[in-house]
């Protein structure tokens, strides 16, 4: 699975995850920042709220009419001279890539930061026929020479690495010599990538949104890499998801507020690049060739289904920023590039519960996540979802589990069964308990006792409490 | 007001002082306190898990054992938000759902019918002592009562209430996530307690028992002299202060 990354076991991930205090501490801190700048730019906002059900309705009404906004979008971009591409699967759009990089004898591609790309490993496709590819976003490029270390976090991919292990990938691949300030660490990258712009044959970038009714592709980036990845080669490929489209601008412009408040907290970022199509006559730059692929992998048949919000998603990471399970295992324990509560959504869906059958039970169902989204995907309830069809359609739970889930309706359905069981209760689990508490639990509780203490059920239950008061009312009544 | 008391199955077997002050306080404002005895757990942990028919049946016997009610109050954020939630179980019109709806429109969370519904923001209760409260996140987030227990508390004699830093994040409690994924969870519920730990409170308080049991049994475990109460206890108390 190209989405797939990391050790195939999903507990070994966490215990990685759990023991890396580097990369812990650079998750910490990244989080704290990120979740305050974000409440503050949602504050100056004003009505944040009406602005997300203003950005909930124009992706739901996006993903209902999918179909048509990109038939209008690839009709606008043949107009203006461009090839459209559309691919099922990430082999076909691969494919299609490596055939217009091979018939322009290709030697060295520039490519900005996308997502899409990481999930069909475009990168590695174009490898494989020789062609030297070139990450520009700052953190991909930290990413892409520390020997292809994956990203864990769909912003920010070099989130689990702090200031110092930069210098030192910095230090080690490309003998920098300076300190670790951010400063100092972006103006190298700058130099270095500054040549890699003017020396590429062809160009590749992602697609924050394509604006259907222009044929326009918006890119949001605060290092301007976008615009040198499209201004300069000769030859652009954009590749976009095939649900990453707006109807219009007006549209645009409230899915990009959203965006660049809730992913990190600015107004706007410092470059919003709009392409549309090849340079045309009039025009100074931009490629001569211009192609676009759009890739499904899967997302169409997340359509009509109970998941069809999960494609409501601007990859804006604010449900990743605010997630307790994700500060706690970092974005490489997901299995997937696309980590956190979407990714735990996402990843089963574009994939399988083979690859990911983990992921949905991999929340605490908090909510953070469904009350920071800025399109209101529902996330929590997503999970729920997922675990509801590995119960019902996939009987993937075992057979402990349907037991026990059994026998707790029949219980809870049933008022002296439970009467009857609560009662035993302090009785049962007397063995167990030291004083009050339970240290040692068994069965599924020893899970919990691993590090907490269990409490022993009171011998006095609470009805029993209020049963005896009653008693002793009507007593106190007849004296 | 006819208040028919919700315990909640933890609330029953583990937190018997904390029902016993909620009747209590609920009765010294007035209202007439029932508990339907046939009353079980409202369903959460089938929920959770996926086992939506299971929860179904669960639902029903809720419905029916609380449908005489004026008022149901219960004292767990999570467990009241479970009842809420029922409405989405059944088929839209029909009339279980209908059932639903009408269960869900009379059912709260103790602080939250104690300042909506009764209109009080001061029970006339006092404490002598330094406590941080656990905002849990199903009664936050989901049932959308954030206000009502800090104005009840803010009211008691003698207590001084300190911040919880990072208030907002979970306890790593949810339910079968505990047992399932115990790892995670224990960083969790560390994480909570390193914050509890590092105010000066010696009492930490909460409106959900199982959030409370995760805390109180990380604390336990650590020795920690911090004491674990539910916010009942606290707004029932008429110590000398």
């Amino acid at each position: 699975m190209p989405m797939h990354i990391g050790e195939k076991d999903f507990k070994k991930r966490v215990t990685k995850g759990i023991e890396d205090d580097f990369m812990r501490g650079a998750v910490r801190s990244a989080q704290g920042r990120l979740q305050d700048k974000r409440a503050t730019a949602a504050d100056e906002l004003g009505d944040w709220e009406d602005w997300r059900t203003l950005g909930s309705e124009i992706r739901s009404h996006t993903i209902e009419h999918l179909d048509y906004y990109l038939n209008q979008l690839s009709e606008k971009v043949a107009e203006l001279g461009g090839h459209v591409f559309f691919a099922e699967t990430g082999e076909e759009a691969n494919e299609y890539i490596q055939k217009i990089a091979k018939e322009k004898e290709a030697k060295k591609i520039a490519k900005s930061k996308s997502m899409v790309t990481e999930e069909i490993s475009m990168n590695e496709a174009l490898e494989e026929i020789g062609c030297e590819v070139i990450e520009t976003d700052l953190g991909e490029y930290i990413l892409q020479i520390d020997d292809h270390d994956p990203p864990s976090h769909i912003v920010a991919p070099a989130l689990h690495k702090n200031k110092e292990q930069i210098r030192d990938v910095f230090n080690e691949k490309l003998g920098y010599l300076k300190t670790e300030k951010p400063e100092e660490l972006a103006l190298f990258a700058r130099e270095k990538l500054r040549e890699e712009f003017l020396s590429a044959d062809l160009g590749i970038t992602g697609c924050n949104f394509a604006v259907a009714e222009s044929g326009s592709f918006a890119l949001v980036t605060n290092e301007g890499n976008a615009r040198m990845v499209s201004a300069l080669p000769k030859t652009q490929i954009t590749v976009m998801g095939m649900e990453r489209i707006v109807p219009g601008w007006e549209e645009l412009d409230v899915v990009v507020s959203l965006l660049t408040r809730a992913a990190v907290g600015q107004k706007l970022t410092s470059y919003i690049t709009a392409l549309t199509g090849p340079k045309q006559l009039e025009e100074a730059d931009g490629p001569e060739e211009f192609h676009l692929v759009i890739v499904d992998n899967g997302r169409s048949k997340i359509l009509g289904t109970e998941f069809q919000e999960a494609l409501h998603c601007i990859r804006c990471a604010a449900c990743i920023n605010v997630c307790p399970v994700y500060r706690h295992v970092g974005g490489h324990a997901y299995g997937s590039i696309y980590p956190g509560p979407i990714g735990a959504v996402l990843s089963p869906l574009l994939s399988d519960y083979d690859e990911y059958k983990e992921l949905p039970y991999a929340s605490s169902l908090c909510g953070a996540c469904t009350e920071v989204c800025p399109v209101k995907i529902p996330l929590h309830e997503q999970l729920i979802m997922h675990r509801r069809k590995m119960v019902e359609d996939e009987k993937r739970t075992t057979l402990s589990e349907r037991v026990a889930m059994r026998g707790f309706e029949q219980l809870m359905n049933s008022a002296s069964l439970y009467r009857t069981a609560t009662k035993m209760a302090p009785f049962m689990s007397t063995p167990f308990a030291r004083k009050q508490m339970i240290t040692k639990g068994p069965g599924p509780l020893k899970h919990w006792t691993h590090a907490r203490d269990f409490p022993k059920p009171e011998n006095e239950r609470f009805r029993d409490w209020f049963k005896n008061r009653e008693k002793r009312g009507e007593q106190d009544a007849k004296r | 007001m006819k208040v028919s008391f919700f315990i909640t199955c933890l609330g029953d077997m583990f937190y018997v002082n904390a029902g016993k002050a909620a009747v209590e306080l609920l009765e010294r404002l007035g209202c007439e306190v029932d508990f339907p005895r046939a009353q079980t757990c409202c369903g959460q942990p089938a929920y959770n898990s996926g086992y939506r028919k299971e929860t179904i049946e669960v639902a029903k016997h809720l419905i029916e054992t609380f449908e005489h009610a004026e008022y149901v109050v219960g004292i767990s954020g999570s467990c009241v938000y479970m009842i809420h939630e029922y409405t989405q179980l059944f088929e839209e019109g029909s009339d279980w759902q209908k059932r639903a709806i009408a269960l869900k429109d009379k059912t709260y969370e103790l602080t939250q019918f104690i300042v909506d519904v009764i209109g009080v923001d001061d029970v006339g209760a006092s404490y002598q002592g330094v406590a941080t409260y656990h905002t849990s996140c199903h009664m936050t987030r989901l049932l959308g009562v954030k206000e009502a227990p800090f104005r009840l508390l803010q009211n008691v004699k003698g207590l001084e209430l300190v911040d919880l830093p990072n208030r907002h994040d979970c306890c790593g409690f949810g339910g079968t996530f505990s047992i399932k994924m115990s790892d995670i969870s224990e960083q969790m519920v560390d994480e909570k307690v390193a914050h509890i730990e590092g105010t000066k409170a010696h009492l930490l308080l909460g409106a959900d028992g199982s959030c409370l049991m995760n805390i109180g049994g990380r604390l336990s475990r650590n020795g920690s002299p911090v004491e674990v109460k539910h916010i009942a206890e606290i707004l029932n108390s008429r110590g000398d202060v």
